[in-house]
């Protein structure tokens, strides 16, 4: 007989509980459905039960969603999760998100697009394998490039939302054929060839938009083959003067990056005994980069200890200076700021890191 | 009756957020504390310390902070140096706070 996978659904609705009892019983899989209204309770469900997928509230009472999403992700880091909430706010959903959920939906969307969202749940249930580190999450070893094809070849109409960090970036697929693409401020083609330099990132699928304005006339096909001509005439750049021409306008192309933003400097620190750090706009790289690793270290055992969810990023401050440090794949970053610069530095920080080290 | 243990019985251990003030000496030892008492001490003590600590190196890495917030998933630490030791702010980041989004929107 076919093993049932099984979902926990934690709410502190009961009536909502019920419904989605309901819901989720009828799927094709006819999935095991375990009801939790309290987190401890769910908690204790995934750990006396085989759980395959965990569906989440956000706003609960004593523990709330985001704590117990940051609880499940270290220590069942297997556990699929879908976050269910009606909280509208774009903040909560990015919030949700870098605590590595699957997939975030709102109450009411779920209600409009039930059978999309069964569709997902079913997707969910029956992928098997974890994604390493990198490729798309939702795809395993999947390169963007396989997944815009798979799509197109299925003929399919959809919206694909990639994200890269701070990056957001967004296709518009419709009956198998690319019409628009968005990323970073750029539209059409442009901002295709730009998307198709991600090496990683995570994306989702969102209801197709038909009446969307096409940008984009040339066949998927033809651009995707461009792309990779492209990348093959700047890998074939060995010639020693090439080389060094090329290095050099990096360092421009990253200092005007900087100047663009209004940053400081930016440091960039790879572990202990794997490369020199690098920077630019300071000069104290090595006590700057002793304390960026140190930084790092701390954060993440207070953090271990404390069971406070994945460490985000480290701020400082002093009469002349604002420094964000982030932790983005094996390296880590230290931008500073000046003392009055405005806006959200921490999210200011990403895009910069993003662009840098892409 | 036996299913009901199965499914209730297993006590998870979940440790709850702390949440308050503390102020630490120059030593790391807590001077005064808003923290709930069910809170453990010794992870208190960590804390301290630890803040005490970054701060200690960006010293010595000629980058002196007045202030240091540390950004967790569901916690923030916010620490301002105080002649040597440190006040240390804990908000433990819940979906029923505010994002800066809503209250902008909530503004007339």
């Amino acid at each position: 007989m076919e093993k049932r996978n099984k979902i926990l659904i934690l709410d502190d609705d009961n009536d909502w509980l019920l419904l989605c009892r309901d819901l989720f019983g009828a799927l094709p899989s006819q999935p095991e459905v375990f009801t939790a209204n309290a987190a401890r309770r769910a908690l204790a469900i995934i750990e006396s039960e085989k759980i395959r997928l965990l569906v989440c509230d956000l706003k609960m009472p004593r523990i709330d969603g985001l704590q117990m999403l940051a609880i499940v992700r270290r220590r069942f880091p297997e556990l699929r999760t879908i976050v269910l909430s009606a909280l509208e706010d774009e903040d909560y959903r990015s919030r949700a998100y870098a605590l590595g959920v699957d997939l975030f939906w709102l109450k009411t969307e779920m209600q409009r697009n039930s059978k999309f969202f069964n569709e997902c749940l079913e997707s969910l249930l029956s992928s098997r394998d974890r994604e390493g580190d990198t490729g798309f999450r939702g795809i395993q070893s999947k390169s963007l490039m396989d997944i815009i094809q798979m799509e197109c070849l299925s003929r399919s109409s959809t919206v694909l939302r990639i994200t890269r960090g701070p990056l957001v970036a967004k296709l518009w697929i419709q009956d198998g054929e690319l019409i628009d693409a968005e990323v970073d401020g750029a539209r059409g083609e442009v901002a295709f060839q730009r998307l198709l330099a991600w090496k990683s990132g995570s994306f989702e699928n969102l209801p197709a938009e038909p009446k969307h304005e096409r940008t984009i006339q040339k066949s998927v096909n033809a651009l995707l083959l461009e792309s990779a001509q492209a990348l093959d005439e700047g890998t074939q750049a060995t010639e020693p003067d090439s080389v060094e021409s090329l290095a050099h306008r990096k360092t421009i192309w990253k200092l005007s990056q900087l100047t663009r933003e209004g940053a400081d400097f930016i440091l960039s620190v790879p572990p202990e005994g794997q490369g020199e750090p690098e920077a630019i706009g300071t000069q104290n790289i090595a006590a700057t980069a002793h304390w960026t690793r140190r930084a790092d270290a701390i954060a993440r055992r207070l953090g271990e200890k404390l069971e406070a969810g994945p460490l985000l990023h480290v701020s400082g401050q002093n009469l002349d200076r604002q420094v964000v440090m982030i932790a983005q794949g094996d390296k880590t970053f230290l931008a500073g700021w000046p003392a009055d610069a405005a806006g959200n530095l921490p999210e200011k920080s990403r895009k910069l890191i993003a662009s840098w080290d892409s | 009756m036996g299913f009901l243990k199965k499914l209730f019985g297993g006590t998870a251990a979940v440790q709850q957020l702390p949440t308050g003030t503390i102020t630490v000496d120059r030593n790391g030892h807590i001077v005064a504390s808003t923290v709930s008492t069910g809170f453990p001490k010794n992870l208190l003590q960590t804390i301290g310390h630890d803040v005490l600590e970054l701060l200690r190196e960006a010293r010595a890495a000629q980058m002196p902070l007045a202030e240091v917030s540390l950004h967790f998933g569901s916690l923030r630490i916010t620490a301002r140096e105080l002649r040597g030791g440190a006040i240390i702010f804990l908000f433990p980041q819940t979906a029923l706070l505010p994002t800066p989004q809503s209250l902008n929107s909530s503004r007339p």
